[in-house]
């Protein structure tokens, strides 16, 4: 039988390590933050965590569009308006120019591109050690345990917020980050019936969280407000669902 | 003791420069024109020019009755400054004081620099060195002003100590560097050589011609005081460093480092500016040169972050037996921004400063290619749209385009696809793209944007916002208009979220 003491003492170290892990204990003021109730309650804390790092996999182009969309909806909620991002990757996909709906002004963010994922962890490395930015996404094909353990071991010190966007998802194991995404677009939504393409939906899942649970939801994205549809079943297979 | 000064004379500075850079002038008759009102004046003319009897600020009309080849360029008046700066620069040899006089002479004090070589030597090796490729004139005198009649007016060069009267009365009235009006006067009244004038009482001069002549006469035989002013000696931004034992270790090179640097920064923090290049040198034992290069985006006097673009770059040295020598020695410098004034600023960076120096640390590895910020660009051309930037603080100076629909990830090169379309200006049905079917549900469109005519020529294209049956957003083009012949070509362009 457990103690009741140990009971409270481990619940109190438990919380120490998830400060310590980046995760912030709930504060009045920033309560739901991103509008995203459902999706945030799945998170230690019941908040979105920062200073942590965020894993977003995605295979093809029209998945990297909506996590690209997703992201940028996500800082421009968490940020105030003169932050400064820095976006790492091979080759400039992003279109800058598209960027604005989603609530960041393009010129906020500095592209850099890089050929070896050697030299782009490197500098994600670098860019995450500096306190001054407000968000770092990354590209990279593939991360492994320690590559992300590092990273998380320099978000720590310095308290910024990393997005790791993968690519190749054949193959994944676990990372050290704190949340594994996934966003796949879903037909849009059209108001009243208009013809044509209407406002941006996303199928959202969270597929892995540390200390959390899994969540899934349809979210929507219109006059720059993340907005959850309807919340879907939690989320079982998740490596089926990736492999397919 | 006596002063003594060396007055040089460049009677064609420029158009002889031209001439040596560009060896086809040599001999021939050009002239720098420049815009006078509605004429244009020749400025400087080279010598040819002038044996054909053309002269300065002759209108260029009339020159070209005299001399129809002659060749006309612009005359830059900072080109010729900077040119003769250089040259006061390099007869720093001579004297340490070397004083400019614009816009195509140079003074010299002489004074005590005789030791070695005689005044006759001295004006030999000039006249030595310039032979071939300037002309220059030359005059010693014991003061300014007979220094500069001589090298311009008189045949002789020197005129020994105390004896500038005595050359000083053959030459006419523009030897004195009188005022165009005084010249004409003392030429009305029959005053042709300085020696008809000079004995004349002052104030009687004074009557007649005003301050000016008393003054002029008196600096000439060194009875009033003229100014000069010396050019500073350039002093380059270099440190070296001696070694007494060869160095081969990293570590080695790391504090060789750290001691350059720390003298070079203080150094630069006083006179306010900052590193933006700047290249370590190091010569080896067997006499080879090992050089590392950096560079910034911005002015910086941080040591520790100059210190760490070297030392990504360490390694690419290769000490062998042993390094003797470091010379660092910067090679670009820039004024520091006002907020790094403050003297804490060398050890902790500021905001934006942080993000600078990340970013150097990255171009250092990646090259200054890699990084790019965009800014929107008034264009509806999509690929033209933005344009790439290097500066971070440059903020947009037009609002970010919102009225039209454009996507998130845009490809590099529009990439062909197959399309099955039902008729003419309306989106296709199916589309396949990377051996994949996708059937159109929904559909915006057309916005056609026409190539900008006065950049590009080309067909227009048809742009669509596609959505498939899974929910897809894509944007899709057709290239020109439809045509009963051709099929039409239909591509992607873009994914929206």
């Amino acid at each position: 039988m457990q103690n009741p003491l140990q009971k409270i003492i481990i619940e109190r170290l438990q919380r120490e390590i998830l400060d310590l892990e980046g995760f912030k204990t709930k504060t009045q003021s920033d309560q739901s933050k991103l509008g995203l109730k459902i999706l945030e309650d799945n998170f230690p804390n019941q908040t979105f965590p920062t200073g942590t790092i965020h894993e977003f996999v995605s295979e093809k182009p029209e998945h990297t569009a909506c996590t690209s969309a997703f992201i940028s909806g996500l800082l421009s909620k968490l940020n105030k308006q003169n932050g400064i991002y820095i976006w790492i990757g091979k080759q400039r996909q992003l279109f800058p120019v598209g960027l604005k709906k989603f609530g960041i002004l393009p010129h906020q963010i500095i592209f850099i591109n890089l050929v070896k994922q050697k030299d782009i962890l490197w500098a994600t490395e670098e860019a995450l050690k500096c306190k001054s930015l407000s968000g770092v996404i990354s590209e990279l094909e593939d991360i492994t345990f320690a590559q992300s353990q590092r990273l998380q071991l320099t978000v720590e010190k310095s308290r910024v917020t990393g997005f790791i966007l993968r690519t190749q998802t054949a193959h994944i194991h676990a990372t050290a980050c704190a949340a594994r995404w996934k966003i796949t677009p879903l037909v849009s939504e059209n108001e009243n019936h208009l013809p044509g393409v209407g406002f941006a939906k996303w199928q959202v899942d969270l597929l892995k969280v540390r200390n959390g649970n899994t969540a899934s939801c349809t979210v929507s994205y219109h006059h720059g407000e993340l907005a959850i549809i309807e919340n879907t079943a939690p989320y079982l297979f998740t490596h089926q669902a990736i492999g397919s | 003791m006596n002063k003594r000064y060396l007055a040089i004379w460049f009677p064609y500075l420029v158009t002889d420069q031209m001439a040596i850079k560009q060896e086809s002038l040599a001999g021939q008759a050009y002239a720098l024109i420049a815009q006078e009102r509605n004429k244009q004046i020749m400025v400087r003319i080279s010598r040819q020019a002038n044996r054909q009897g053309l002269r300065t600020n002759m209108p260029l009309a009339d020159a070209r009755i005299i001399s129809s080849d002659l060749q006309t360029f612009q005359f830059y008046p900072q080109k010729e400054q900077k040119l003769l700066k250089a040259m006061a620069e390099w007869f720093i040899r001579y004297t340490p004081y070397v004083a400019l006089n614009s816009p195509d002479g140079l003074f010299l004090d002489l004074t005590g620099c005789t030791v070695w070589k005689s005044e006759e030597q001295h004006v030999e090796e000039i006249k030595a060195h310039f032979y071939g490729k300037y002309h220059i004139k030359i005059g010693i005198a014991d003061t300014l002003g007979a220094a500069w009649a001589i090298a311009h007016y008189a045949k002789e060069q020197i005129a020994k100590p105390n004896e500038q009267l005595k050359h000083l009365l053959n030459l006419p009235p523009k030897a004195l560097q009188l005022e165009e009006s005084t010249l004409q006067r003392l030429e009305k009244l029959g005053f042709y050589s300085i020696d008809s004038f000079i004995h004349i009482a002052p104030s009687t001069l004074r009557r007649r011609f005003g301050d000016e002549i008393n003054l002029r006469i008196g600096q000439a035989l060194g009875r009033k005081p003229e100014a000069f002013e010396p050019i500073t000696e350039p002093n380059p931004y270099e440190e070296r460093l001696h070694c007494l034992e060869p160095i081969q270790t990293a570590k080695g090179i790391e504090i060789a480092i750290a001691n350059l640097l720390e003298t070079l920064c203080s150094r630069l923090q006083k006179e306010d500016v900052g590193v933006r290049n700047a290249t370590l040198s190091a010569f080896r034992l067997d006499g080879k040169l090992q050089q590392i290069t950096i560079g910034t985006n911005q002015p910086s006097i941080h040591i520790k972050h100059l210190f760490k673009l070297f030392e990504l770059k360490i390694k690419q040295i290769e000490p062998d037996l042993g390094i003797e020598l470091f010379i660092m020695k910067v090679t670009k410098i820039e004024e520091l921004p006002k907020q790094q004034e403050t003297f804490w600023q060398t050890d902790t960076p500021t905001d934006l400063g942080e993000i600078a120096e990340l970013l150097d640390r990255i171009s250092i590895k990646a090259g200054k290619n890699a990084i790019r910020r965009y800014l929107p660009q008034e264009h509806h051309w999509p690929e033209n749209s933005i344009k790439a930037v290097t500066n971070l603080k440059e903020q947009p100076e037009t609002e970010w385009p919102m009225h039209k629909p454009r996507p998130t990830v845009l490809l590099n090169q529009p990439e062909p696809i197959q399309v099955s379309a039902p008729i003419p200006d309306y989106p296709p049905m199916t589309f396949t793209y990377k051996n994949e079917i996708h059937r159109i549900k929904k559909a915006d469109g057309p916005e056609r944007i026409e190539q900008e005519w006065w950049l590009n020529e080309g067909k227009h294209r048809d742009y669509y916002q596609v959505e498939d049956e899974k929910g897809q957003r894509y944007w899709l083009f057709r290239l020109g208009h439809y045509n009963s012949k051709t099929t039409a070509q239909w591509f992607i362009h873009g994914f929206f979220a």
